[in-house]
C-alpha cells in the first residue's frame, strides 16, 4: 500500500509537469471533441495524432492518446443527450433516457450527471486500475510461450463470445484478422509470405490503416448521402445543476456502474458498448419505478455513462499488465509504445516506472480536466454538433488520409486503408462485427511465435497446452464460453417445436 | 440467396484462395510447424466457420432487404480515396487533398462556390501547415514544391 502511494507520487511528479499536463490536455480536448462528433471515434482520432507524438518522448505520447481514449467517453454523452446521436458506440444507451430528459426540459442536469458520473468512475476505476494491474503483471512473469498462446486464444474466444452477432460470425472474423496477420516476413523463418512484390509488407500490414479503414473510412461509406440530422436541443446553461432529487437517483447507478464497467472493461471484447447495456439493463431491474426508464429516467443515463468510463480503465488493465490487447484502442496505443521504444508486457511496471505511474497519475488529471473543460463548453460542442454531414466528412476523410499516410510516410498504408474500409462496408452490410479482425491481427504474430516456441520447447508434443496448470486453466475457461455459445443451438435441436415453421 | 449464405460463401472462397497460395512455402510437420502451417490451418478454420455460417443463415435477411440507399455516395467517396491513394506521392499532399475535397463537396454534396473553395483550402494548406509545418510530419510535396 505504501509502496503504491510512493509510486503514485512518483506518477503525479511526472503527470504534473507542464510538458505532460499540456499533452494530457489537448489529449483530453480531442478526445472530447472526436467523442461529439458522429461517426468519428477514439480510433481515429488516436491514429490521426500518432504521427504527431513521433517527436515526444513516450510518456508524453501515450498521455496525450490515453487522454484521446476517455476523453472520447466524455464526449460520446453530449451528442446522446442533446440530439439523440450516439457520438460513439458507448453512447448508445445514454440516447434512450438522455434525450428523453432533455425533451422534458432537464438536459442540463442529464449533462452533469453524465459528466460527474464519468469522473467518478473514471477516478474509482483508475485506483482499482493502480491496484489491479502490478500483482498481475508480477504475476504473468511466470508465463511462458504455452500460457501466452492459451491467453491470446482466450482473448479471442472470449471476444467471438462477447460479440453482439453470433460467436460464430464474431470467430470467423478473429481468423480473418488472424490470417491478415499472416502477411509480411516470418518471424522464425525468414519466408517473405503473401507479400507479392509490395516491399511495404515486410513489416506486415500495420494495424492504423486497417483500423482507420475498417471503423473510420466504413463509417463514411455507411452514413454519407443520408440526410436530415436531427434537432439539437440547447440547454440553458444556468440550468445545468441537477435537483437534489435527481442527485438521490444518480448516487447509487453511478457506483454500480463503475463496477459494473470496470470489471466488463477487463474482458477483452467491445467492453464500453457491453458495459453500458449491463448497466442499463440492471438499473432497470432494480429500479423501484422502471417505468420511467425510457421516459427520461435518471438513472438510465448515470449507470451507462459511469459505466463506458470505468471500462476503458479496465481496458488498459491487460494492456499494462500483459502486453495484450482486449480493445482495438488498446492495440493502437500498444503500436505507440513500441514506436517509442518501450517494449509491452509484464516488464514494463518494472522497467519503467515512470512511464507506468505517470501515465496512472495522468488518467487522475485527466478526469479532473475533462470535468472542467466539459460543462462550460457544451454551448461550443452544440455549435460544432450544427456542422452538416456533408460538410463533416470530407473534413473527417482528410484527416484518416493523412494519418494512415503519416504512420510510415507511405501510399501503400493508404490503400490498405481504401481496401479495409471497402470490406468493413461490405461486412457491416451484411451484418459481421469488424472489431475481432482488428485484434486478430494485432495477436496473430504473437500467437503464431508462441505456438511455435511451446511446440519446440515440448519437441513437438500438443500435450504441453494442458499439462501446464495455467495454460490449461485457460483452455478450459475458453472451452466453457464455447460450449456456453453452443448450448441455444443443441437445446434447439432437441427442441421439437424448432422442427415446425420450418424455412417457410 | 440469403445474407449470411453469401457471406459464408465468400469465406469459404477466401480460405480455398488462401490455402492454395501457401503452396509457396514449406509447411513444416504437426511437431515442427513451418512458414505455411498456420496460414493452411487459418485457412481451414475459416473455411469451416463459412460452411457454418452458410448452413445456419437460412433466415437471414436477404441482400434486397439490406437497403443501399448510399450507394451512389459510396462510390464517389471511393473514387476520391482511390484518387488519393495514387495521387499523394506524385501530386504533392497539398495539390491531391484540394482535388479530393473540392470534389467531394462541389461535385458530389453541391455545396456553394465560397463555402467549399474555402473549406478546400482550409484543408489543403491548413493542415499541411499544422502537421508538416508546426509539428514537423513530413508530408509529400508535389511538382514545383507544392
Amino acid at each position: 500500500m505504501l509502496e503504491t502511494l510512493q509510486n503514485l507520487g512518483l506518477g503525479f511528479s511526472v503527470a504534473l509537469a507542464p510538458g505532460v499536463l499540456w499533452y494530457g490536455f489537448i489529449g483530453c480536448l480531442v478526445g472530447t471533441l472526436v467523442g461529439v462528433l458522429p461517426g468519428v471515434g477514439p480510433l481515429a482520432g488516436i491514429s490521426l495524432l500518432l504521427p504527431a507524438t513521433y517527436g515526444l518522448d513516450a510518456t508524453r505520447a501515450l498521455v496525450m492518446l490515453a487522454g484521446i481514449y476517455y476523453g472520447a467517453m466524455y464526449g460520446g454523452s453530449t451528442t446522446s443527450i442533446l440530439m439523440r446521436i450516439p457520438g460513439e458506440a458507448a453512447s448508445v444507451m445514454t440516447c434512450i433516457d438522455g434525450y428523453a430528459m432533455a425533451r422534458k426540459g432537464r438536459a442540463g442536469p442529464a449533462l452533469t450527471i453524465a459528466a460527474v458520473g464519468s469522473y467518478v468512475a473514471g477516478t474509482v476505476s483508475v485506483v482499482a486500475l493502480m491496484f489491479l494491474a502490478p500483482p498481475l503483471a508480477a504475476f504473468a512473469l511466470r508465463f511462458g510461450p504455452p500460457e501466452y498462446f492459451s491467453l491470446l486464444l482466450l482473448g479471442l474466444l472470449v471476444l467471438a463470445y462477447m460479440n453482439t452477432g453470433s460467436m460464430l460470425k464474431g470467430l470467423a472474423m478473429a481468423a480473418l484478422g488472424l490470417l491478415l496477420g499472416m502477411i509480411g516476413i516470418d518471424q522464425m523463418s525468414g519466408y517473405f509470405r503473401f507479400a507479392y512484390g509490395v516491399t511495404e509488407l515486410a513489416d506486415g500490414i500495420g494495424v492504423v490503416p486497417v483500423a482507420v479503414g475498417l471503423f473510420g473510412l466504413a463509417e463514411i461509406l455507411l452514413t454519407a448521402g443520408q440526410e436530415n440530422p436531427p434537432a439539437v436541443i440547447r440547454p440553458r446553461l444556468r440550468d445545468l445543476l441537477p435537483s437534489r432529487q435527481e442527485w438521490r437517483e444518480a448516487h447509487m447507478p453511478i457506483w454500480r456502474g463503475t463496477g459494473i464497467g470496470f470489471l466488463i472493461g477487463i474482458i477483452p471484447g467491445s467492453a464500453h458498448v457491453i458495459s453500458t447495456f449491463v448497466s442499463y439493463a440492471i438499473e432497470r431491474k432494480i429500479s423501484k419505478h422502471p417505468e420511467e426508464f425510457g421516459k427520461g429516467a435518471v438513472a438510465g443515463v448515470a449507470g451507462p455513462e459511469s459505466a463506458n468510463n470505468a471500462a476503458t480503465s479496465g481496458a488498459f488493465v491487460p494492456m499494462l499488465a500483459l502486453g495484450v490487447p482486449g480493445v482495438p484502442v488498446a492495440a493502437l496505443l500498444l503500436a505507440a509504445m513500441m514506436v517509442h521504444g518501450v517494449t509491452p508486457g509484464p516488464l514494463l511496471i518494472q522497467q519503467d516506472p515512470r512511464l507506468f505511474w505517470g501515465f496512472i497519475a495522468s488518467m487522475y488529471v485527466g478526469n479532473v480536466i475533462l470535468l472542467i473543460l466539459n460543462l462550460p463548453l457544451v454551448g461550443l460542442f452544440v455549435n460544432l454538433l450544427r456542422v452538416p454531414y456533408p460538410v463533416l466528412y470530407p473534413i473527417v476523410l482528410v484527416c484518416s488520409i493523412l494519418g494512415v499516410y503519416a504512420v510510415n510516410s507511405s501510399a501503400v498504408d493508404v490503400w490498405i486503408m481504401l481496401a479495409m474500409g471497402v470490406v468493413g462496408y461490405l461486412l457491416r452490410k451484411l451484418d459481421f462485427e469488424t472489431a475481432p479482425i482488428v485484434l486478430g491481427l494485432v495477436l496473430a504474430p504473437m500467437m503464431e511465435l508462441s505456438l511455435r516456441q511451446s511446440l519446440a520447447m515440448s519437441a513437438g508434443n500438443y500435450t504441453i497446452f494442458v499439462t501446464r496448470p495455467i495454460s490449461a486453466a485457460l483452455l478450459a475457461i475458453g472451452l466453457v464460453l464455447v460450449i456456453l455459445a453452443l448450448r441455444p443451438l443443441i437445446s434447439r435441436t432437441l427442441d421439437w417445436r424448432a422442427r415446425l415453421p420450418a424455412d417457410t | 440467396m440469403t445474407v449470411d449464405r453469401i457471406a459464408g460463401v465468400a469465406l469459404v472462397l477466401f480460405g480455398l484462395l488462401t490455402m492454395w497460395e501457401s503452396r509457396a512455402f514449406p509447411l513444416g510437420s504437426l511437431h515442427r510447424p513451418g512458414p505455411a502451417y498456420m496460414p493452411v490451418l487459418l485457412a481451414v478454420l475459416l473455411v469451416l466457420f463459412g460452411v457454418a455460417v452458410a448452413a445456419m443463415g437460412g433466415r437471414a435477411r436477404r441482400p434486397a432487404e439490406v437497403g443501399w440507399p448510399e450507394w451512389r455516395h459510396a462510390v464517389a467517396i471511393f473514387a476520391a480515396c482511390a484518387f488519393a491513394a495514387g495521387g499523394l506521392e506524385r501530386l504533392g499532399y497539398r495539390i491531391t487533398m484540394a482535388l479530393v475535397v473540392a470534389f467531394l463537396l462541389l461535385v458530389v454534396e453541391r455545396k456553394g462556390w465560397a463555402l467549399s473553395l474555402a473549406l478546400t483550402l482550409v484543408m489543403a494548406w491548413g493542415s499541411f501547415f499544422v502537421f508538416d509545418t508546426l509539428l514537423r510530419v513530413p508530408l509529400p510535396r508535389g511538382p514545383f514544391g507544392i
